[in-house]
């Protein structure tokens, strides 16, 4: 089953509100997975700071000095803020390259939940409240943002199982359904040089994007291909650094609804989860249509 | 959270009996339309804050009127045997799911699968409806004012599908028997599923369905009929090849 939520924010005084708006939508679809939730938040852009958002199993000891470890490897200061089995390292975007490498150098067993310049991801095995709790994502600021609920199928109950996957800088896409082709496409993008992490389809969708977008397609361009290049059920819900998409495969069995005000685009695998939003009930509420492409760029 | 306002539903002619799915569970909502039993008094029933809920009033087998009054989530009214449900608002996938008799009125869309595998009774979507409206149909009747998505009708065996919209693709692929009426353009035909002559008894029945519905201004005459071409009934040997 799984459910999937997004919120893209048009009305600047609700950013302030986007965490626990988003968590509330998520939380809403509990009952649609218990295995996991993840949810991907997109901050306000500094323009001077990149991020990377980093997970531990072990977070006492891997944390522990990591931000005088990695000064010390890259010759500048780095902030740490650990949430968690989660913690957010911040640099200047021209160092995120060389501090990602340092992160896996130092600490092999840390796992990178993504990196960019403004999206913080956080995921974890439990029920959505469980993870929205334990990262205290109600009090995040942000632009935009979509999370996941997972009912697990393709692959293992793990945290890396989880959604949202990000494959691109400040890129995150989150899946209801199951792809029957992702071996053959994961194959065909590691031989491009993209790296994965799990056996899970979902990652494979998120960097199927993530190396279109490289080759200079834009969001919408991008999740044109998945119709042809991708067999099996998706809704796809998907984030970049300014932009949020929406689209189903053309069989559309998997559930979807949106709303849209002039506060607001939200979306939720059933209207559930839209009925807290505010303006909910003069908002214009429709399903999105099969192999049809919605996306929306500030 | 909205005061619940009993003296709206005790304006009309008779008393409602009012449930606040903001107050109270489903299971009480539902629990209390089972028990009901045939000459109860209690006929008028509203739910309040429906706000998405599944199977709202599903398995009602007496002849009360439910007013649900905002949307709806999964299967409202699944099931339903001769109550007469109208969604003030829109409903989620499979909405009157295998229902018996009665009507199901949806004043605004519903998502996929309305009225999948129903029997019997009277199905209205005032809005659109979404994919695979009336799939496996067992003789429901489904009037739908706006459009319909693709693979409606699938394997639909008897009742009538009317659509005064457009309909999606591959509508009644592999349809048995059931006629399906549509007023717009048809996206494709699935397979074995065939235009067909409109003869006055198809006008005559269209013309009870809309009546039924509270159609008004649209006429039998404007739509087409659609129904299976019956060549799906029998394996044929000729094709053996394919499998």
């Amino acid at each position: 089953m799984c459910g999937i939520v997004g919120l893209f924010l048009k009305d600047k005084s609700l950013e302030p509100q986007l965490g626990s708006m988003l968590s509330e939508m998520l939380i809403s679809l509990s009952d649609r997975g218990p295995d996991s939730a993840g949810i991907a938040i997109y901050g306000t852009p500094s323009g001077s700071e990149a991020k990377i958002t980093i997970q531990s199993a072990k977070p006492e000891h891997d944390f522990r000095n990591l931000d005088a470890e990695l000064a010390r490897a890259i010759g500048t200061p780095v902030n740490i803020a650990v949430k968690s089995t989660h913690a957010v390292v911040r640099t200047t975007p021209d160092k995120i390259d060389e501090v990602r490498e340092a992160i896996q150098a130092l600490r092999p067993d840390i796992r990178i939940m993504g990196a960019g310049d403004v999206v913080e991801i956080y995921k974890e095995v439990g029920l959505p409240e469980a993870v929205v709790d334990r990262f205290d994502v109600r009090s995040m600021t942000g632009t935009h943002g979509i999370g996941h609920t997972r009912m697990a199928t393709e692959s293992a109950v793990t945290t890396m199982g989880a959604h949202p996957f990000s494959t691109g800088a400040d890129q995150c896409l989150v899946h209801n359904g199951s792809l029957s082709n992702h071996n053959n496409v994961r194959r065909e993008l590691i031989r491009e040089g993209m790296k994965f992490e799990t056996e899970n389809d979902t990652e494979v969708a998120a960097a199927y994007l993530s190396s279109q977008m490289a080759h200079g397609k834009n969001l919408g361009e991008a999740l044109e291909g998945t119709l042809s290049d991708l067999d099996g059920f998706f809704t796809f819900v998907v984030g970049t650094k300014n932009g949020f998409g929406v689209v189903r495969d053309p069989i559309a069995c998997k559930p979807a609804v949106m709303a849209e005000t002039d506060q607001y685009v939200a979306f939720g695998s059933e209207y559930r989860a839209l009925t807290k939003l505010p303006g909910i009930d003069n908002a214009r509420v429709w399903e999105p249509e099969p192999a049809t492409v919605y996306f929306w760029e500030h | 959270m909205p005061a619940i306002n009993v003296s709206t539903a005790l304006d009309q002619s008779h008393a409602s009996r009012v449930f606040d799915l903001a107050e109270m569970p489903l299971r009480e909502l539902n629990q209390a339309l089972h028990n009901l039993t045939l000459g109860s008094n209690e006929t008028a029933w509203e739910v309040l804050n429906p706000k998405g809920s599944h199977s709202v009033a599903v398995g009602v087998d007496q002849p009360v009127t439910i007013d649900v009054r905002g949307s709806v989530g999964y299967y409202c009214g699944g099931m339903n045997d001769g109550s007469a449900v109208t969604v003030h608002g829109s409903a989620g996938p499979g909405v009157g799911e295998n229902m018996m008799s009665g009507s199901i009125t949806v004043k605004g869309d519903a998502s996929q699968y309305a009225g999948a595998t129903g029997r019997g009774g009277l199905l209205v979507i005032e809005g659109n409806a979404s994919s695979r409206c009336g799939i496996s149909m067992k003789g429901i009747d489904i009037v739908v004012h706006g459009n319909i998505g693709h693979m409606s009708a699938f394997m639909a065996q008897s009742g009538n599908l009317v659509v005064l919209g457009d309909a999606g693709d591959a509508l009644g692929d592999s349809i048995y028997e059931a006629r399906l009426f549509v007023r717009g353009k048809v996206g494709s035909l699935g397979a074995d599923c065939i235009a067909k002559e409109m003869r006055p008894e198809h006008l005559e029945l269209l013309q009870g369905l809309l009546d039924r519905a509270g159609v008004t201004g649209v006429k039998a005459a404007e739509f087409k009929r659609y129904g299976s071409a019956r060549t799906l009934y029998n394996f044929n040997i000729d094709n053996a090849d394919a499998y």
